[in-house]
C-alpha cells in the first residue's frame, strides 16, 4: 500500500432547508506514503472541512476516508495517534510559555519534550531561546513554529496543516517550508492547505478545490503546461488604465495584475506582441514593455476559478 | 469640548493638509517597558497616494499603524494625521480616518446593512444619507441582493469587501488597511485592489500592509521596516533597481534578513 490517505466520494453539508450548504461534494483523492500534497481553493471550497473529516474530528455524509489504512470513522482512536493536525485558527494555550505548550501536548500523547526532542529539534532550535515566553506574546512567524511542533511532538505519520502561513511574513514562509522539506526526509505524508501560489509550487502536487469540488489535481508543472493560453506580460506607465484597456483589447480572454506587469491571456495565439504594442503607443500610453511569459501556477489557479462561475467570490 | 472650538480645530486641520501631505511624523517612538516596539521613524505620506507599509511579523508595523489611528500614544515624537496632532488630537484623528482591521470587525448576527447603518451612525454620517448611500454602494459592489443576509453568511471575500466599503462610507481622508487580503484567494485579492484603486481615483489615500509581495508592487512607494526601524522607503521600481533583483519579493528578503529581532 502506498497510499497514506485515501479519500473516497465525500459529501458533506451544513445547516438545513434554505441555507442548506454543500460543503463537499463527491471529493476522492488519494495522497501517497511521504508527499507534500497542497490543497487551494477560494475562502469557503470545503478545504477545512476536508481536513476535519481526514483528522477523524467530523463525521461526512456519505462516503469514506482512511488514513494509513485506518477508517476515520471506525477506528478513529488509531488514527488520532498518528496523524498531527494544526488548524487555521492558533490553538495553543496563549497563556502558557513555549516550553510549558510542548510539555502539555507531549503528556497527551504519553511523551515528553526531550523523548521527542530529537523529531522536533529543526524547528524547536528557532523557538529554544524564547521558551519561557508565554505563548500569546510570539509573533505570527514564531507562533506557526510552535504549533508545528506541538503538531509534530508525537511523531506522526501524517502531517494535516490548514492554512500555516496565513498571516506569516514571507520570510518566516520560507523558512516554514524549508521546514516541510525537512519532514520530507523523514518520510512524514503532509498535507498543507494555502492561499500563497508560490508556495503551492513546492507541493509534489496540489489539489484545487472550488465549491466542494476537485477542480484539478496534478504536479504543478503539469498543471502549468496544461494551460490553454499564451501569457504576455504587459506594463506601462499608467497601470489601473492600461488594465481597463487590455481587458476590451480583441483576443482577450482574461487579463489581471501581477506586480510589476498584468497578464494577458491571448485566446489561440491571435494577438502579436508587436501588434499590441502599437495600439497602446497610439493610445497614448508610454514606457510600454510587453513580453511573453510562463505561465504561472497562480494564472492556471485564477482561470479554473473564473470558470467555476460566481461562487468564487 | 464645544462645537466652536471643534470647527476651529477642523479648519486648522484642512488648511494644514494643503501643503499635500495626509500622514507627516518624525522620530515617532513607542517603547513598552523597556523593549522599543517603533524606533524613531519619520516619514510622509501624501495626498491620493497608496503607501505600502511592509516589514516582517514583529518588525512593528502594527504598533505604528495604531499610533498613527490614535488608538496608542507614542511615547515620543511628533506628527500629524489627516491634520491633527498625533499626540494631543487623538479623537479627532479617529472621527477623520477609515480603518480596516486585519481581524474581521463587523458584526456577523447583523445584516449587511445594518452594520452599514451601525458604522455609518457611529461616524456621524446623516441619516438620510446612510440610507441613498447604503443603496449605491450594494449595487456598485454587486451586492443588493445580498442587502438584508447576516454578515456572518457571506463568504471571506465579500466580508473583506464590505468591511472596506464600510471603513470608507464617511470618506475619510485617509484609510488604513491592515493586512486586508490576508488568506483571500488570488482571484478575491485582485478585485479587492481594484477597490482599492477606486477609491483612489475618489481622493481617498490608503496606507495598507501586505505580505504578499505583488501587491506591493500596486503601491506608489513603500516603506519596509525592520526592527522597529524604517529600512527602506521609495517607490517599488526604485527599491528593484537599489537591489539588482527583479521583484519586491527578493527585495523583501536583502532587507528583512539584515533584522536581529526575531520577536516582538
Amino acid at each position: 500500500m502506498d497510499n497514506s490517505v485515501i479519500v473516497s466520494d465525500i459529501g458533506k453539508c451544513f445547516g438545513h432547508g434554505n441555507h442548506k450548504v454543500r460543503a463537499l461534494d463527491g471529493v476522492s483523492l488519494q495522497v501517497k506514503r511521504g508527499e507534500l500534497f497542497g490543497l487551494i481553493g477560494p475562502d469557503g471550497a470545503g478545504k477545512t472541512t476536508l481536513f476535519r473529516i481526514v483528522a477523524s474530528l467530523m463525521l461526512p455524509d456519505c462516503g469514506h476516508a482512511e488514513v494509513e489504512g485506518f477508517d476515520t470513522v471506525a477506528q478513529y482512536r488509531e488514527i488520532r495517534k498518528i496523524i498531527g493536525y494544526m488548524p487555521g485558527r492558533f490553538s495553543l494555550y496563549q497563556d502558557l510559555s513555549v516550553e510549558e505548550n510542548l510539555k502539555f501536548f507531549a503528556t497527551l500523547f504519553g511523551s515528553d519534550i526531550k523523548k521527542s526532542y530529537p523529531g522536533i529539534q529543526p524547528i524547536y532550535r528557532y523557538l529554544e531561546p524564547f521558551k519561557k515566553r508565554k505563548a500569546g506574546k510570539l509573533s505570527g512567524g514564531m507562533k506557526q513554529k510552535l504549533a508545528l511542533c506541538c503538531a509534530l511532538i508525537h511523531d506522526p505519520k501524517v502531517l494535516l496543516l490548514d492554512e500555516p502561513t496565513t498571516g506569516v511574513d514571507p520570510v518566516s514562509r520560507k523558512e516554514f517550508w524549508e521546514m516541510l522539506g525537512l519532514l520530507q526526509d523523514k518520510g512524514i505524508t503532509v498535507i498543507a492547505s494555502t492561499p500563497y501560489m508560490n508556495e503551492a509550487m513546492r507541493c509534489h502536487r496540489v489539489c484545487l478545490l472550488q465549491n466542494g469540488k476537485v477542480v484539478g489535481c496534478d504536479s504543478p508543472e503539469n498543471i502549468r503546461r496544461a494551460f490553454p493560453f499564451k501569457v504576455l506580460s504587459v506594463k506601462s506607465a499608467e497601470m489601473f488604465r492600461l488594465l481597463e484597456e487590455l481587458r476590451r483589447y480583441p483576443g482577450c480572454h482574461a487579463c489581471y495584475p501581477f506586480g510589476a506587469y498584468h497578464h494577458f491571456y491571448c485566446k489561440q495565439g491571435s494577438v502579436q506582441a508587436d501588434t499590441l504594442q502599437q495600439f497602446l503607443e497610439n493610445q497614448g500610453y508610454t514606457d510600454i514593455k510587453i513580453k511573453e511569459s510562463e505561465p504561472t501556477i497562480e494564472d492556471c489557479f485564477m482561470d479554473l476559478m473564473s470558470q467555476g462561475g460566481k461562487d468564487g467570490n | 469640548m464645544g462645537i466652536r472650538e471643534r470647527l476651529l480645530r477642523e479648519r486648522k486641520a484642512i488648511q494644514s493638509l494643503q501643503d499635500g501631505y495626509v500622514i507627516k511624523v518624525k522620530d515617532l517612538t513607542k517603547k513598552f517597558g523597556d523593549f522599543t516596539a517603533v524606533d524613531h521613524i519619520s516619514f510622509e505620506v501624501r495626498k491620493g497616494e497608496i503607501f505600502g507599509f511592509l516589514g516582517a511579523n514583529g518588525a512593528g508595523k502594527t504598533t505604528a499603524i495604531r499610533m498613527l489611528c490614535g488608538l496608542h500614544r507614542p511615547t515620543s515624537g511628533s506628527g500629524m494625521v489627516a491634520g491633527f496632532d498625533i499626540a494631543t488630537q487623538q479623537e479627532d484623528i479617529k472621527r477623520h480616518i477609515g480603518y480596516m482591521s486585519q481581524k474581521f470587525s463587523l458584526y456577523n448576527d447583523l445584516k449587511v446593512w445594518e452594520n452599514i447603518r451601525l458604522f455609518a451612525g457611529i461616524y456621524g454620517v446623516n441619516e438620510n444619507l446612510i440610507a441613498k448611500k447604503t443603496d449605491i454602494l450594494l449595487s456598485r459592489l454587486g451586492f443588493m441582493a445580498e442587502k438584508n443576509t447576516l454578515v456572518g453568511e457571506l463568504p471571506l471575500g465579500w466580508k473583506q469587501k464590505l468591511a472596506f466599503s464600510v471603513a470608507i462610507f464617511h470618506e475619510p481622508e485617509i484609510v488604513f488597511l491592515d493586512e486586508p487580503t490576508g488568506g483571500v484567494d488570488p482571484l478575491t485579492r485582485r478585485q479587492f485592489w481594484e477597490l482599492i484603486y477606486e477609491a483612489v481615483s475618489r481622493g481617498i489615500t490608503v496606507f495598507v500592509t501586505t505580505h504578499y509581495m505583488d501587491e506591493a508592487e500596486y503601491c506608489n512607494r513603500v516603506s519596509m521596516m525592520v526592527d522597529g526601524r524604517i529600512e527602506m522607503l521609495d517607490t517599488p521600481k526604485n527599491l528593484r533597481t537599489h537591489f539588482g533583483v527583479e521583484s519586491m519579493e527578493e527585495v523583501f528578503t536583502l532587507v528583512a534578513q539584515n533584522a536581529t529581532r526575531k520577536e516582538d
